[in-house]
């Protein structure tokens, strides 16, 4: 695989949140509007670029069998980093992530990414992977955002549209348009995606609860979920 | 008193945790296929919850917040949280081998759920007093059991159902989650008049 398959598989063929289905509670409570989208995917994307780097390079440091303690301690260590960051240069996007900017930590793509790709591959493969990724879940995060702000705030990016600002569906960017518009667009690309890849290439093993969950519910055709 | 109520209900039903605020979607739409499975699962949830809160309440207060600490808060909590499963499960599997084994599956799955990061941090921004903090957590499980059980009872109503072919699987179950999330918007409003 070279390079630039490796960066662009993340895009759209193994595109973490649309096909992968992993980190699906950001996804769902960041896409209100598509500034907290960006802010988001952004945030995700440098904790994901700066884990994997460091994971590929301590992959034979770190001994096996405490391997995901270690994984989480690292991860959490550059998410409290990202989170004072973002508090001290953006502090109005701290306001608006609130909660979800701490909870990066137990985002399953990073965990996932580090557990499949970047203990098994050289430094600069894992850091072109992460930014594959990351780009792939900021795309779906904004796609997200646009269609649910456009339709229920009737602006994109604070902006107003004229009609759309006077014809509110305010559901959208509520609870339930989140639920509805995220099975739409994965029904979309289960619609128009010819060449999925298979289901051993992803989801149950990312997932560091695999052994137990694998029992419980992916033993159907159903793809792994994980926060 | 009433706080109490008002804090124990508005985590129930309002700001449900899997519906409205969109934590521990996970297990939500992963382990919510079987009632069975959907209930253990959500008791391992409610029993974390409680264990992870009265964990991390005292070390925020009594450890961080002294010392200037405040920012190891997300590491410190996350550790907090995958060390006590891992001694909840080993005292359950030592002592109560009939609860490990209704409810040891799911424990280690509760490690990396948001919901129960969540909450910890939720009663900390909030600056909820320990029993609050306590009863929100209670809450908070309570009502991801709610939406556990009923969203499996509608699950089971999809299995028979002639889906369109690309909306098998996962996207029916998210817009079946929609129209669950939204029966809960109803409560909006409700608590807060309830004692005025």
């Amino acid at each position: 695989m070279n390079t630039l398959q490796n960066f662009s598989k993340g895009l759209i063929r193994e595109n973490p949140v649309l096909v992968l289905v992993l980190g699906t509670c950001p996804t769902l409570a960041t896409s209100t509007s598509v500034t907290n989208a960006l802010g988001m995917g952004v945030a995700a994307t440098v904790v994901l670029i700066c884990s994997n780097i460091v994971i590929s390079a301590l992959r034979k440091v770190i001994p096996d069998k405490v391997r995901i303690p270690c994984y989480i301690v690292l991860i959490a260590g550059f998410v409290t980093m990202v989170q004072m960051l973002v508090k001290a240069f953006a502090p109005a996007l701290d306001a608006s992530l609130g909660i979800y900017l701490p909870l990066i930590v137990v985002n399953c793509i990073i965990l996932g990414r580090a557990e499949m790709f970047a203990n098994k591959n050289k430094v600069l493969d894992s850091a072109v992977d992460a930014v594959g990724m990351g780009a792939g879940f900021t795309l779906a995060l904004v796609m997200m955002a646009t269609i649910r702000e456009v339709f229920g705030n009737g602006s994109f990016m604070g902006v107003p549209i004229p009609v759309l600002s006077e014809n509110k569906i305010s559901i959208m960017t509520m609870a339930p348009g989140g639920f509805f518009v995220f099975g739409c667009l994965i029904a979309l690309v289960n619609k128009f995606a010819s060449n999925k890849p298979k289901k051993e290439e992803f989801g149950c093993a990312g997932c560091p609860s695999a052994a137990v969950c694998g029992k419980l519910s992916c033993d159907g055709k159903e793809a792994a979920v994980s926060d | 008193m009433t706080k109490l109520i008002i804090i124990l209900l508005s985590a129930v039903f309002i700001n449900n945790y899997v519906l409205s605020r969109f934590l521990g979607i996970c297990p939500f739409l992963g382990v919510s296929k079987k009632l069975d499975s959907a209930t253990g699962m959500s008791l391992a949830v409610i029993f974390v919850m409680l264990m992870a809160t009265a964990a991390t309440w005292p070390i925020q207060t009594y450890l961080l917040t002294p010392n200037n600490l405040g920012y190891l808060q997300t590491i410190v909590f996350i550790l907090v949280i995958a060390a006590l499963v891992q001694l909840v499960e080993i005292v359950l599997k030592r002592y109560m081998p009939s609860l490990h084994k209704s409810l040891g599956v799911y424990l280690p799955l509760i490690t990396t759920n948001c919901a129960v990061l969540g909450v910890t941090i939720l009663n900390i921004d909030e600056g909820y007093t320990f029993l609050e903090a306590m009863v929100n957590s209670l809450g908070s499980g309570l009502g991801f059991f709610l939406a556990m059980v009923m969203f499996s009872g509608v699950r089971s109503t999809i299995e028979g159902c002639d889906v369109p072919k690309s909306f098998r699987g996962l996207p029916i179950t998210l817009v079946a989650a929609a129209i669950t999330s939204l029966s809960f918007l109803g409560f909006g409003g409700v608590v807060e008049n309830l004692f005025a």
